[in-house]
């Protein structure tokens, strides 16, 4: 009887959306994005014409060089080119569904035997239209490769609005009706969030918040409260007039044989420039998952600790990017 | 005040930095009365460990006198004499509930560091790398101690430091290593390395009830440590015997029934092998060199105990799988969880069960850590332990 109750429970893990109108693997989004055609399917064709080629150019060179319109020569190069060939088409096989970094290697591959074959067109004794029948082959598996690889690289975060999305979980040892109370107070939230400036409560179900946003700005926005179910989950989003839109939502799952809860934190939220603005905070080594990852750990520290946890190296505690010495700090500043 | 500080590999010096403060309401101040270098501060000193910073302060084993407590600090008073554990834990999270306070939850706040490393991080640990936190260490004048409510064991006046020290890390560790072995009555244990967790790896080997130990190491002095001080019944010098062929004729052919390896990630071996794992390790291939933990393996008797007190930083090559699964072996391993063994451990001194100051050797100032780190890493002058005074 249990064990088919554990069956019935058990489920395939759905990727990190939960909301059914955001879930989908890549291999989805891919087969949605490119009418029909499925490049992951592309990607393995492609895998095994690299081994069929790289077998040939291994096993025999010569052929190869005279099929090209070359002389037979070259055939340490060729059979290098071989191995090569047969490396990319075991890792596309290798990286299992989402084989894009074998394709991207495949494309590099594709640009050294393009200008292999334009060095050789200026050498003596080719035949020109062997050649140019090559060329246009391998320009056109480039193609295939190109766009193979671009679609399987295309990132679930990032969708082409520039709305981020990310979704992290902790595990704190507490009961979910602590963790709902504090979390419900949103005033406790820049004790630990440091990019939060403050969250003041303006009404039952909304709230004015206030960011650091870049160049020492300030970023702010009004929230309401859209679904609350005591001790299990909070939903928020941000009311029109925000500088940055933005949603998301807590759940508080007691993990079975009191080991604590687990608090799972989604986000949406559209960054002021856009895509390039999220770029640049990644370039300054902010990426919103490490954020939201900080974040999460801090309010763990604070929780279970009292306080947030602090270094003489990482003065400002989980998340510090930069680093000083690990000795005392002439600047720091003591608590007592 | 004065601190010993990692300027680069074979670097230290002694440089003149601030005092610590309080940052958080349950942190102490210490001043040290002893400090010691451990085996593993030589993994930084020969730059093995990643995310070290010029100017970091090392040291993990320490011991002093409580000046200066945070505002949530209710245990310790300001004169209080203390040993403070290597492993920095909150006392508050799952894992230091289950007592695992080496893996600690809270006490990184560079966990994230770690996590790229090793999947999920440890504790925090004093004067360990970035990696691990970031913390000051102890072989200085002063330290910050946080957790302080958790930690710091207050040991009675009438105890010379030299005594209580090692409780700090080396003699939990040791213990943990035995323990970790399970020994019943009448049990051959193995022990590769002969330095000082080793050597209290074999002292708590016969305070739990080993019949046999094989104490197994290059330096002589060491094995007659071993033998004449900790209690080894053999031992095995592996420059001129080999340890398979010397541990099966010890032991009737079947092998040690379980096997330590307390030398971790920069072990030593003659002949090909140590060539080929110099080699890897110069070409960045392989962090570690696995030498006494694949022997460790291929020793241990069918459905015996590897025990892996020796500390490890990252990949190692040649593990010997097929050893380990076919003949129902287990592995165990970890940073010592100190704080649930100094108590007890304390006891064991003050009942006369052992004087851990035997593996002492050298008694240095502060100020000449540097000749000590090298002494030390080479083992010049039969160097076992060196303690540090300010």
């Amino acid at each position: 009887m249990e064990v088919t109750e554990q069956v019935s429970r058990a489920r395939t893990y759905p990727g990190p959306w939960r909301d059914p109108q955001r879930r989908g693997t890549r291999r989805d989004r891919v087969q949605q994005h490119s009418n029909g055609m499925d490049a992951a399917a592309i990607a393995r064709g492609l895998g095994w014409f690299s081994i069929t080629l790289g077998l040939a150019e291994l096993l025999a060179p010569r052929f190869v060089s005279r099929f090209v319109g070359g002389r037979g020569n070259n055939t340490a190069l060729i059979r290098l080119y071989g191995v090569r060939e047969i490396v990319s088409g075991m890792m596309i096989f290798g990286q299992g569904k989402n084989p894009s970094t074998a394709l991207w290697s495949r494309v590099a591959g594709d640009a050294i035997d393009i200008a292999t074959l334009a060095t050789a067109a200026a050498s003596p004794g080719v035949r020109r239209g062997a050649l140019a029948f090559a060329t246009a082959n391998v320009l056109g598996v480039t193609a295939l490769d190109v766009y193979c690889a671009r679609e399987l690289s295309r990132d679930d975060r990032a969708p082409a609005d520039g709305t981020i999305r990310m979704a992290r979980s902790v595990v704190i040892n507490r009961p979910p009706e602590t963790l709902y109370q504090f979390w419900h107070d949103f005033e406790n939230f820049p004790r630990f969030m440091y990019h939060l400036k403050s969250v003041r409560a303006t009404g039952a179900r909304t709230s004015h918040w206030v960011a650091n946003g870049p160049a020492g700005a300030n970023i702010e926005w009004d929230a309401e409260i859209t679904a609350d179910t005591p001790n299990e989950l909070i939903a928020w989003r941000s009311l029109d007039d925000a500088d940055v839109p933005n949603s998301g939502i807590v759940e508080f799952r007691r993990r079975p044989g009191n080991r604590g809860t687990i608090v799972r934190v989604e986000v949406e939220y559209k960054p002021p420039a856009g895509k390039l603005g999220a770029i640049v905070a990644k370039l300054f080594n902010e990426s919103p998952e490490q954020q939201i990852y900080d974040d999460l750990h801090r309010m763990k520290q604070v929780i279970e600790t009292g306080d947030v946890v602090r270094s003489d190296g990482s003065t400002a505690g989980m998340g510090s990017i930069r680093q000083d010495a690990a000795r005392p700090q002439l600047t720091n500043g003591g608590v007592r | 005040m004065r601190a010993t500080c990692w300027h680069g590999k074979r670097d230290m010096r002694v440089d003149d930095v601030p005092e610590p403060k309080i940052l958080n309401p349950r942190d102490a101040i210490v001043k040290i009365t002893s400090t010691a270098i451990c085996g593993s501060d030589l993994h930084l000193y020969n730059g093995f460990i990643p995310t070290l910073k010029k100017g970091d302060i090392l040291g993990h084993e320490f011991m002093g006198e409580v000046v200066d407590v945070g505002r949530d600090v209710h245990n310790l008073t300001v004169g209080d004499r203390v040993v403070v554990p290597f492993p920095i834990a909150c006392g508050a999270c799952l894992a230091c509930e289950a007592k695992m306070y080496s893996l600690c939850e809270n006490s990184n706040p560079n966990a994230w560091l770690a996590e790229k490393m090793m999947g999920h991080s440890p504790a925090g640990v004093f004067g360990y790398s970035h990696m691990m936190g970031g913390f000051a260490g102890g072989q200085a004048e002063y330290a910050r101690v946080p957790f302080a409510d958790v930690g710091p064991l207050k040991v009675p006046d009438g105890m010379p430091d030299e005594q209580v020290l090692f409780l700090s890390d080396i003699l939990p560790t040791g213990y943990m290593a035995a323990e970790m072995c399970d020994i019943k009555p009448g049990d051959t244990v193995a022990v590769w390395g002969c330095g000082p967790v080793g050597q209290f790896a074999i002292a708590s080997a016969k305070m739990l009830g080993a019949a046999q130990i094989i104490a197994i190491d290059r330096f002589s002095e060491r094995l007659t440590m071993a033998v004449a001080k900790a209690g080894a019944t053999d031992s095995i010098n592996y420059s001129e015997q080999d340890v398979l062929e010397a541990l099966k004729d010890l032991t009737g052919g079947v092998g040690p029934d379980a096997c330590i390896d307390a030398v971790g990630s920069e072990a030593h071996a003659h002949g090909a092998i140590y060539a080929y794992d110099r080699f890897k390790q110069a070409l960045m291939l392989e962090s570690d060199r696995p030498i006494a933990l694949r022997q460790a393996i291929m020793a241990c008797r069918n459905g015996g105990t590897v025990s892996v007190i020796g500390v490890y930083g990252g990949f190692i090559d040649k593990f010997p799988m097929g050893s380990f699964m076919n003949r129902s072996l287990t592995m165990r391993t970890g940073q010592c969880h100190v704080h649930r063994y100094m108590k007890p451990l304390l006891e064991r001194i003050q009942k006369g069960d052992i004087d851990p100051s035997f593996v002492i050797t050298h008694r240095m100032k502060l100020d000449d850590v540097a000749d000590g780190y090298a002494m030390f890493c080479d083992k010049e002058d039969d160097c076992v332990k060196i303690v540090l005074t300010p």
